[in-house]
């Protein structure tokens, strides 16, 4: 099957990751005033770096506006960074080929994106077989070539072609939906698929089935995955490492099992806890954390999230923390995970 | 707290349930097709009890809960007994609802931007409701929502009476839903998915919150909700839906521990717990059925990974009590023995 094999070589070798994320920065101006003069910012990302190692799954986690659907379309490039850069598998994304760049239109065609919301990413007029064909037109494949691709990722994704081809996106329920979005992104044979909240529209049995659907997916078209949720429990099923983002910047970052049995952040150690117990015996009876996320404008100084941690101090307002290194790639942007930070707790976490 | 705010002393008799809902039924009739939403559900919810309706989209959990207090639109016909508190809800006059709701029964929802007034403060719209229902003076009610916003523990309360919702967070907002919900100390609260907008660490916080507010004022609540999370953390019974009819109902721990029935215990499956990694997920087959005709037989057949020739059978199914205090719609469920 031609669509079994990825047509873009693995350029860098396995060392290399697929992609390289450094210090990617977004401001959204708010405007206002009589002149429409820059009032505030909101500083939706905020100096993110990281890599994506080829192969693995990396998840995201974080509440609503921490960054992390703005950081998946900066990714995408469907906006442009205030700051910041891209390396894909070695190459500076939207830099100059000459001199070892790669174009912004190669590298698109290499990165795909899934969206949380399945009926409104498809074109309510086309038949779902021409929305999948049409990314591969776009990009110079026939029109019996695309239509037979096509089909054939539609099996993939477990909707029998005979039946649903010539169907509209409104004929199909939600987690049909969100299996055409995903044939759609890997119609163009990407290496890399970007996915934002694709199951959280998804009743729970359905999001199963689109779980299991993007494990069997992975291994057969060898992709990587950037999966970007809020559901902990999910992001723990799915993913290699994990990323956790709080108010525009990474809190913490670590493979998967270090990050849900060792948490070194508070906030992280918070979100872990305020998930429902499956137990109804064992309830809890103060929530792991008060208030909501602040808003991203004006974020506080130093850590940003002294203001909702319970072992805040002095230095924790003064400066900002440094990613401290936790061994094994875990590391944490927290005082307290430093030793000689000058929190009186430093350093008694990474021991 | 003050003293309005307090559990009532005077208990209900305790034989009379506060909701009684029997062979209840809506269907949804337009000029192109007709569904049959709620096929036949049985609630029982005594008084300061937390039952939890749990489904999965189309399961009729919302349309049971807004039949309980007369919100469906005017095509929808409603069959069957309904009573809160020994009043017949199917009967009442548009005068006697206006009075029924918000002093007996409130009901709190997922969205609060859609269900509070934009145009009017949060302290003026709790105000309101106390003034219409309990003909406070004005003073009076601007005091007692000052209470109530206290009492959902909105920080700075005396300065948000003064905020409009678009100024508060979202969890914020939730609590001031919440607020205007309580303001008239209703016997009833139904919640409809009221934390599943909220994030992690807030969702917890008013989910505690409802719980706390619930032992405080000896409320009986109806929480709607698709997570079997939430259900853990607030329920004392379990009643899950499908396809408009209660498949299975009973006290949360061991609902939780071992579902009776096929279904709940493919949802409990295909719930992804922690420690599920490397492993496969269990799915529930296809899709939930049409309801343009009402299921006749177990609706769940076509997808039960346990069906058998007796579950195309049996019409209903009729429950099944193995236990007291637990039901299941199955035929596989042993009866009372």
């Amino acid at each position: 099957m031609s669509i079994a094999q990825s047509t873009h070589e693995d350029r860098g070798g396995p060392a290399q990751p697929l992609l390289l994320v450094q210090d990617l920065k977004k401001h959204f101006p708010i405007r206002g005033g009589l002149f429409g003069a820059t009032v505030a910012t909101v500083r939706a990302v905020d100096g993110v770096s990281f890599a994506v190692r080829k192969g693995e799954t990396l998840g995201i986690v974080g509440e609503s506006g921490c960054g992390k659907s703005t950081t998946a379309r900066l990714l995408m490039r469907l906006m442009d960074p205030d700051s910041g850069s891209l390396v894909f598998d070695g190459e500076g994304v939207g830099q100059n080929t000459q001199t070892g760049g790669l174009a912004l239109k190669d590298y698109r065609r290499q990165v795909q994106m899934v969206f949380q919301d399945s009926y409104a990413s498809l074109n309510p007029r086309l038949p779902i077989e021409d929305s999948i064909a049409f990314a591969p037109k776009v990009h110079g494949v026939s029109d019996k070539e695309a239509r037979s691709r096509a089909r054939e990722l539609l099996a993939a994704v477990g909707l029998a072609p005979q039946t649903f081809a010539r169907r509209y996106p409104h004929e199909l329920s939600g987690g049909q939906r969100q299996r055409v979005n995903i044939a759609r992104a890997l119609a163009l044979q990407p290496r890399l698929v970007l996915l934002d909240e694709p199951v959280s529209a998804l009743d729970k049995s359905v999001e199963a089935q689109v779980l299991n659907l993007l494990v069997d997916l992975k291994e057969t078209f060898g992709l990587t995955y950037l999966f970007i949720s809020h559901d902990l429990n999910v992001v723990q099923y799915i993913s290699d490492r994990v990323l956790v983002m709080y108010l525009g910047e990474v809190a913490e970052m670590g493979p998967v099992d270090a990050i849900y049995e060792r948490p070194a952040h508070p906030y992280t150690r918070a979100l872990l806890a305020s998930r429902p117990s499956m137990t109804p015996g064992q309830r809890r009876t103060e929530p792991p954390l008060t208030g909501d996320p602040p808003n991203p404008i004006n974020p506080p100084s130093g850590c940003r999230f002294r203001t909702r941690c319970p072992h805040a101090e002095a230095v924790c307002a003064e400066r900002k923390p440094v990613m401290a290194e936790m061994g094994g790639g875990h590391v944490a942007a927290c005082h307290m995970a430093e030793p000689g930070s000058g929190h009186s707790m430093a350093g008694r976490l990474a021991a | 707290m003050s003293e309005v705010l307090e559990r009532p002393t005077v208990s209900e008799a305790a034989t009379t349930p506060l909701v009684r809902m029997r062979d209840v039924g809506v269907t949804f009739v337009t000029r192109d097709r007709t569904v049959h939403a709620v096929n036949g559900v049985d609630i029982d919810l005594a008084a300061g009890e937390v039952l939890c309706i749990l489904g999965e989209s189309g399961s009729g959990k919302s349309v049971t809960m807004r039949a309980l207090m007369r919100l469906l639109p005017r095509f929808a016909r409603v069959s069957g007994r309904i009573e809160v508190a020994g009043r017949d809800v199917t009967a009442m006059d548009e005068a006697a609802l206006q009075d029924f709701r918000g002093s007996d029964v409130a009901m709190i929802f997922q969205e609060p931007m859609t269900a509070l007034d934009p145009v009017f403060t949060i302290g003026r719209q709790i105000a309101e409701t106390v003034q219409r229902h309990e003909g406070l003076s004005r003073a009076a009610a601007e005091a007692r929502a000052l209470e109530l916003l206290e009492l959902v523990q909105i920080p700075s309360a005396r300065r948000r009476l003064a905020a409009y919702p678009h100024e508060l967070s979202g969890g914020l907002r939730q609590r001031a839903m919440i607020a205007v919900a309580l303001a008239c100390k209703p016997k009833l609260l139904l919640a409809d998915e009221p934390t599943t907008a909220l994030d992690a660490t807030v969702q917890i916080q008013v989910l505690l919150l409802l719980r706390k507010l619930q032992e405080q004022l000896g409320m009986g609540v109806i929480f709607v909700t698709h997570d079997l999370g939430v259900a853990g953390e607030i329920a004392d019974r379990v009643a899950v839906m499908y396809a408009g009819k209660v498949v299975e109902e009973g006290p949360v721990e061991a609902m939780m521990r071992g579902p009776l029935h096929p279904y709940p215990r493919g949802l409990l499956g295909a719930t992804v717990h922690p420690g599920m990694r490397g492993k496969r997920l269990t799915t529930i087959p296809g899709a939930p059925p049409s309801l343009d005709t009402p299921p006749t037989t177990c609706p769940f057949a076509p997808r039960c990974p346990e069906v058998e020739p007796a579950c195309l059978e049996e019409a209903g199914p009729a429950p099944r009590r193995p236990v007291p205090g637990r039901m299941a719609r199955c035929v596989q469920v042993p009866a009372a023995g």
